[in-house]
């Protein structure tokens, strides 16, 4: 397990820009803290504080023990590709195809998969397993997490 | 066999014309359907009193469903007892067991199950698949300016963000296959290469033309390394069942099929073992499978789950097709399942089922005539299982 203390500045070093604008998610209540962590460099997953478990789309009660103590949890952001594939369709308007759409697994958890793209990637080079790090792109008023291929490793 | 399989049966099967881009009105379709299956059954529309439909009148996307349980209640003007509807079943087929249940229940004699599509009109209205997507954006708020942020509905909150389409989850599915299986592209043709064969001697096909494990190599990717022959394709279409009580005897017993067990649990493994714990019949006894292939991946796992083979031997099972063939020891997607016949959602493997135990198959009927098939329906998270015996 990873722990990593909670980054409470701006964080330029993980924002990821690109020559299109995404889709934005809706915030809502459940999800706002995902979407909107990046603006200040942090990756919130939704985790129980009785148990410890992560859950991910976030949720307001643990489904390992019911707890409603769930709270939104800085994670260090590193993780591995679970799955991977290539769209090849434009699926959203305004984003180009081909890119790699992924199921991360972070690093805190054995089988906490995130959705996301791997970006900064040859296509032909995602592999799974292979290492990744979060980045924020500005999108509206959510800052949404995608994945680049990590330099160190996890 | 429990209360549940012993008091139900399928007593007619039904279904309507069945193409692409036939912009016809769905509830024509479904009027069509139901009358065909009740006309099948021996029974009048005064005979039914319970209808029951996978997903109701609205779900995800534009054509997915022509039709809620009281539409078909208003269309054919039926007084029922007991009716039920909506996306929250496990599977598409969960409506069958879900009806059989009611009979085994008590709460109705002859049930109208149904599942009308009409994706394949709606789509090519709307200027293709990926542009019914798009319209699941939030515009609401907006002018409709293309320099604004656009923002997805929550349905598609997790997704759109991403440019996930659907196929992507059908890639990202395989793309895991292949990678703890080992299988290669090869193999996963059989999947679609043996339906289209199969396809072949279905009229109510909507691709019959041969494809060959050269032709799927060459085709165009979707979400690699998901190809277009490894998805389903979106038809307008319905296909509607009589679920009678077994003791009714209104019903020709000679002509109805049985539900040997169902299975209704939560994922492919779950589902299936469910199935088997519910009755004495095992894997080898099967003559025919009809097995969901939204995306040709959930075949594979079907077969791993029921038991034919093992985990992450689906691929092996099927390579070079003759296992699978309808001359092979185990006939699968005899109609040319969803990948050639179209996306009937689960219920045409459910009427193929049918046509084969009934020996009803015509040119593409296996022989002998099977006394057992299985007919499963939906994947990952949403699945059932159907274990279903011939006319005796």
């Amino acid at each position: 397990v990873i722990t990593e203390p909670s980054r409470t500045g701006p964080s330029p070093e993980r924002v990821w820009t690109e020559p299109f604008v995404r889709m934005a998610p809706p915030l809502t209540e459940r999800t706002r803290a995902y979407w909107t962590g990046g603006a200040r460099g942090e990756l919130l997953i939704a985790r129980c504080e009785s148990c410890a478990t992560y859950v991910h789309p976030p949720r307001p009660v643990c489904p390992r023990c019911a707890s409603p103590a769930v709270t939104p949890t800085a994670v260090s952001g590193r993780g591995t590709v679970h799955a991977y594939t290539v769209s090849a369709y434009q699926w959203v308007a305004t984003m180009p195809p081909p890119y790699v759409v992924a199921e991360v697994e972070l690093a805190e958890q054995p089988g906490l998969l995130v959705l996301s793209n791997v970006v900064g990637a040859d296509p032909a080079e995602v592999r799974v397993g292979l290492p990744v790090e979060v980045r924020f792109v500005p999108t509206g008023d959510a800052h949404v997490p995608v994945f680049v291929p990590s330099a160190t490793g996890t | 066999m429990t209360a549940l399989e012993r008091s139900a049966v399928i007593s007619g099967i039904g279904l309507s014309q069945v193409g692409r881009r036939l912009n016809r009105d769905p509830w024509a379709l479904m009027a069509e359907a139901a009358l065909d299956a009740l006309d099948d059954a021996g029974l009048d529309r005064a005979d039914v009193d319970g209808v029951s439909t996978y997903p109701g009148p609205s779900w995800s996307t534009p054509g997915i469903t022509g039709g809620g349980a009281d539409d078909l209640r208003a269309l054919l003007g039926l007084s029922l007892r007991w009716y039920a509807g909506g996306g929250e079943t496990p599977g598409q087929l969960g409506s069958v067991v879900t009806a059989a249940a009611a009979v085994a229940a008590g709460l109705a004699t002859h049930v109208l199950c149904f599942r009308c599509v009409h994706e394949s009109s709606v789509q090519a209205q709307a200027g293709g698949r990926a542009s019914v997507m798009d319209q699941s954006r939030d515009t609401s708020g907006g002018d409709g300016d293309r320099d604004e942020v656009q923002v997805a509905t929550e349905q598609r909150q997790w997704t759109a963000p991403y440019g996930a389409g659907y196929p992507c989850f059908g890639g990202l599915a395989l793309q895991r296959y292949m990678h703890d299986s080992g299988a290669t592209r090869e193999q996963i043709a059989q999947i679609a290469v043996v339906a289209r064969a199969n396809a072949a001697g279905n009229p109510h096909a909507v691709y019959r033309t041969p494809l060959g494990v050269d032709d799927y190599l060459a085709a165009r990717i979707v979400s690699d390394p998901l190809c277009i022959y490894d998805c389903d394709v979106p038809v307008d279409g319905a296909v509607a069942f009589v679920v009678s009580r077994a003791a009714s005897g209104a019903v020709d017993r000679s002509r109805c099929v049985s539900f040997e067990a169902v299975g209704t649990a939560s994922g492919f493994d779950e589902a299936a073992a469910m199935m088997w714990s519910r009755t004495d019949l095992g894997p080898a006894d099967v003559g025919v499978a009809q097995l969901y292939d939204g995306f040709s991946v959930y075949a594979l796992r079907w077969l791993e789950a029921l038991g034919f083979c093992g985990r992450n031997e689906g691929a092996a099972f099927v390579e070079g097709g003759h296992r699978i063939a309808r001359g092979g020891e185990l006939p699968v997607n005899t109609g040319g399942g969803q990948l050639s016949a179209g996306r009937l959602h689960g219920y045409g493997g459910l009427y193929e089922a049918c046509l084969q135990l009934r020996g009803r198959g015509g040119d593409r009927q296996v022989h002998p005539v099977p006394e057992v098939a299985v007919a499963t329906s939906g994947a990952e998270h949403f699945t059932s299982s159907l274990l279903l015996g011939a006319p005796r």
